[in-house]
């Protein structure tokens, strides 16, 4: 069978050479490279802006930057940074599976699993996080025994009290990643439903199970469409820890709270309390920024082959 | 000669919309049926329940003597469950309009997915065959490329290879040209012929008349959901008896010869 595009290659390549070298003789190579005055005068201004207002901040009597200097690697403090990244780590890890089981649970074509599904979205997509770390943290208020039986028989095997159970730092995961899953599901949903028709109509029509065909087919193609999302997800999740200061969940701002109650300076503890968050999103955003470079590169990869290839053949 | 696909009474219906109504149809082991009609006419949903890719509403459809879709017990049919559906459509190959090649998979991943991931056939096994098909398909340095970076023709081929990797008794071709730009037809229905003449038994759907007439055994003109006509190709298509096959085979091959004659003009130019 003839190769057509072989040729229709090398005579395309041939031709834009040719022409490429007819008229570049005689117009001038370099470029002079643009400059824009409104950009240095907007640069001026923000410039201007920004030194003035650092230092406002800077000689403002009110704020004591020394305290600042003395608490934000202190011991307590490291303690809280800690508590935070563990409950941001661990919410988000059991939002994804979670989200994953709801989201295949509403795609499913089980109409229970669908209901169940839906009104787990429901409920905790539909109360604030504020309010759902408030009832885990408080749990032991309606239920104080946690039992393991036999529902509707009075049969038990073993008791426990709520509060040895649901400690804050549990109550404080318990409402983050529930909360999360709701919208975990919501985006790896979302991802799935990306993967167009004719691909899974294609790998029914090669005999694929449809745990095949999901494993195969569409979570490796929905990945690209998941994967932003739950970054920025997991960096919004690095804040959201600090509202289990309610429930004085141990997190960076609890800390932080805690020392401010004593030493009253409240701002001071908040500024460094900042910084931190600040630096751990911006980790947070280079690693997003990696991670989505890394599953674009099979997409690069492709590309770079596909000119490769491409030349070579044309040679 | 034994009966590859046999159909009967078939009916389909999508919600109120009749879009079958009632085919016969038999092709034996080796044979090419062609399906030829208007958009409309029923002929790619038939093709797609022959694989059950859709669901017969009505009527029976058996390949190599296997009920499609269905389990007998008794006197009722028994809908079957999608793991058994699947096992039944690893013997029938698919090729579809839009190719729907795996876009996250090379060539020959995509041509050794299925039978490693259903047949547990190895990796080592899998490659050999895919080079193979590769090479039958004429496009053995492609092997590493992705489907973005292949013409619609190349893809279509390697479409065509990834069904033949599962051994299929029973092949069907839902229009594999009508997404092509003109001139990377040939290159495609080249490799059809070429499965056609090493006997593989092929259902069709298609709009490239002279095509079908060189390859097909059998043509079956179909007409809003049944098939009005069916011959050889020289009944279908220089004797046909129906008045609605006339029409459409005068419709359709001035448009041939308008496309032809473009394309010497194309070549004088």
């Amino acid at each position: 069978m003839p190769l057509a595009n072989n040729t229709t290659d090398e005579r395309g390549i041939a031709m834009t050479t040719s022409t490429g070298t007819k008229t570049g003789t005689d117009i001038p190579q370099a470029i002079v490279k643009q400059r824009n005055l409104s950009w240095w005068i907007s640069g001026l201004i923000v410039a201007a802006v920004a030194a003035f207002i650092a230092q406002s901040l800077y000689v403002n009597p009110n704020i004591a930057w020394p305290v600042v200097g003395e608490f934000i690697l202190s011991p307590r403090i490291l303690n809280g940074l800690w508590t935070t990244l563990e409950l941001a780590v661990l919410s988000q890890a059991i939002a994804i599976v979670l989200g994953l089981v709801i989201s295949l649970m509403r795609l499913s074509s089980n109409p229970v699993a669908g209901a169940v599904s839906r009104g787990y979205i429901w409920l905790f997509r539909g109360t604030p996080l504020l309010v759902q770390i408030l009832l885990w943290g408080n749990f032991a208020l309606f239920y104080d025994q946690i039992t393991l039986g036999i529902p509707f028989t009075g049969v038990t095997f073993a008791s426990w009290p709520t509060n040895e159970v649901i400690t804050t730092f549990v109550a404080a995961v318990l409402g983050l990643a529930l909360h999360e899953a709701a919208y975990m599901a919501e985006i790896i949903r979302s991802g799935i439903m990306s993967v167009g028709y004719g691909q899974t109509e294609a790998a029914q029509a090669l005999g694929l199970t449809r745990g095949q065909m999901m494993s195969r087919v569409v979570v490796p193609q929905a990945l690209r469409i998941i994967v932003p999302p739950t970054g920025n997800q997991f960096i919004q999740m690095l804040k959201m820890t600090s509202l289990v200061a309610v429930i004085a969940g141990g997190d960076l701002l609890t800390v932080a709270q805690n020392i401010s109650a004593v030493n009253l300076q409240t701002i001071e503890l908040l500024i460094v309390a900042t910084v931190w968050y600040l630096l751990v999103t911006s980790i947070a955003s280079a690693g997003q920024a990696l991670l989505e470079r890394r599953l674009g590169r099979s997409i690069r990869r492709q590309k770079d082959r596909g000119n490769k290839t491409a030349r070579g053949r044309a040679s | 000669m034994a009966e590859m696909v046999r159909a009967e009474n078939v009916h389909k219906q999508f919600g109120h919309s009749q879009v079958l109504k009632g085919i016969n149809l038999a092709v034996n082991t080796g044979e090419v049926q062609c399906l030829i009609g208007a958009s409309g006419s029923g002929k790619s949903t038939f093709l797609r329940c022959i694989n059950h890719l859709e669901e017969v509403t009505h009527g029976h459809i058996w390949v190599a003597g296997q009920l499609i879709g269905y389990q007998v017990k008794g006197n009722k049919l028994h809908r079957l469950r999608s793991r058994a559906a699947a096992h039944q459509r690893r013997d029938i190959g698919m090729v579809f309009q839009h190719f729907n090649l795996f876009p996250h998979m090379t060539a020959a991943e995509n041509i050794t997915m299925a039978p490693i991931v259903t047949k547990g056939v190895s990796k080592t096994i899998a490659a050999d065959q895919s080079m193979r098909l590769l090479d039958k398909v004429g496009l053995r340095q492609f092997a590493d490329a992705y489907p973005a970076q292949l013409s619609g023709g190349q893809a279509q081929r390697v479409a065509i290879a990834r069904a033949l990797a599962m051994d299929p008794k029973l092949m069907l071709f839902d229009e594999p040209t009508s997404a092509l730009d003109p001139e990377l037809v040939g290159e495609v229905l080249e490799v059809i012929k070429d499965l056609a003449a090493g006997g593989m038994t092929m259902v069709i759907v298609t709009h490239e008349l002279s095509f079908a007439r060189d390859v097909a055994d059998s043509i079956a003109f179909m007409d809003n959901g049944v098939i009005l006509e069916q011959g050889t190709p020289n009944q279908i298509t220089s004797n046909p008896q129906e008045e609605r096959t006339r029409n459409f085979l005068r419709r359709v091959l001035t448009e041939e010869s308008r496309a032809d004659s473009e394309k010497q003009h194309e070549r004088a130019s």
